[in-house]
């Protein structure tokens, strides 16, 4: 799939090239290309760094734990089907809490360990168990406060307020949260008609 | 509602700040320690994404100079302004669960581009969508792969339907506090 992007995408544009006589432009623009996105991997060092060397505080300070507790009350509704002291149930809230404070590497291990606990309980080992699916749901739609990446871009690019996305992302994220639930939650009623017919 | 999204852009981050410094001297946490430990891999982390990074820039750079960005733009335009979404952004939205160096790179395309660039209406809506999604693809193969699992059922359909629901929330984000598209 991204081989067919990456070859799409050169393809177009010499192709193309060849018609608008802007190849000598495309000639630049490879070399060109290499420079911006060494520039723009250095440029995000700095927000990386200063990102998780926070999160080593939040976590050590326990904030993942105070964040699973708010949250178990939404779980226990998301995830009907996991027994509520289940090791499942603590590894979807730490992996949702890491979700929401944007600690992504921490985020995709804990949600692998509770895609474990739940094949745990899945009747049918090599099908997707309701849980699952809603878990994978939450994780690909997942609620952001500090979109950390887009703002150290935004900076690199002379933004004057880079921070000012925040509050769209965050009604963004939350609108396509709410989305995949419901599309998660309606999609499982269809295949449960579907499959007892 | 406009003056309340500005003031929680503007105060999160110093909040978040302040407020996990604090918990943390409470809980007593060698802040300062606890940093630099962290920080340590942020190098890491931005220099593995170097190379993913280059490939991206250099295709859509090429895309771009070429004028095939123009001409895709122009195509699309009919489509886009039924669904009242900027043709500009498309290919971010398109490109966002598949790969999200590609659509960075794409975003930084608007940024560059002189008449709109990060503060204007569309560079807000860009920096959105590109932060308002995640790799759908990448994470449900990952996630299902580890442990086996080969009937994905509606999940992939939930994904991708629920990446279209952000596309067009991202929309409805940046009018709400910019107001229409100019």
């Amino acid at each position: 799939m991204i081989d067919l992007i990456w070859l799409g995408l050169f393809l177009a544009g010499v192709t193309t090239a060849m018609f608008t006589g802007h190849m000598q432009r495309v000639t630049a623009s490879i070399l060109g290309g290499a420079e911006h996105g060494v520039e723009l991997s250095l440029a995000l060092i700095g927000v990386i760094a200063l990102w998780n060397g926070l999160m080593s505080i939040a976590e050590k300070a326990g904030l993942i734990d105070t964040l699973a507790r708010v949250l178990r009350p939404v779980t226990r509704w998301l995830y009907p089907s996991v027994p509520e002291d289940h090791p499942a149930m603590g590894a979807i809230l730490a992996n949702m809490s890491a979700n929401i404070l944007g600690i992504g590497n921490a985020a995709t291990p804990l949600g692998l360990r509770a895609m474990r606990e739940l094949q745990t309980l899945n009747a049918d080992k090599e099908t997707a168990s309701d849980a699952m699916c809603t878990l994978l749901a939450v994780n690909t739609a997942s609620i952001t406060l500090i979109p950390t990446t887009v703002i150290a871009v935004r900076m690199q690019y002379g933004s004057t307020h880079p921070t000012s996305v925040v509050g769209t992302t965050i009604i963004a994220t939350a609108l396509g949260t709410v989305t995949a639930i419901a599309l998660d939650r309606g999609f499982r009623a269809w295949d449960r008609r579907r499959r007892r017919s | 509602m406009q003056t309340a999204i500005a003031t929680v852009s503007n105060w999160l981050l110093p909040l978040l700040v302040a407020g996990i410094l604090v918990a943390g001297y409470i809980k007593r946490v060698p802040l300062y320690h606890s940093f630099v430990d962290g920080a340590k891999g942020g190098f890491g982390i931005a220099i593995r994404l170097l190379p993913h990074l280059v490939a991206m820039m250099v295709a859509v750079e090429v895309f771009r100079a070429s004028g095939a960005m123009d001409l895709l733009v122009q195509s699309l335009t009919p489509v886009t302004s039924v669904l009242h979404i900027p043709p500009e952004v498309l290919p971010i939205g398109l490109l966002r669960p598949i790969s999200s160096s590609a659509s960075l790179a794409f975003m930084t395309h608007i940024f560059q581009d002189p008449k709109a660039g990060p503060d204007s209406w569309l560079g807000q809506l860009a920096s959105t969508l590109q932060a308002s999604s995640d790799t759908t693809l990448y994470i449900i193969t990952v996630y299902f792969g580890s442990v086996g699992i080969r009937n994905f059922r509606y999940a992939l359909k939930v994904g991708l339907l629920a990446d279209v629901a952000s596309v067009f929330a991202s929309v409805l984000a940046v009018t709400l506090l910019l107001g229409p598209m100019p």
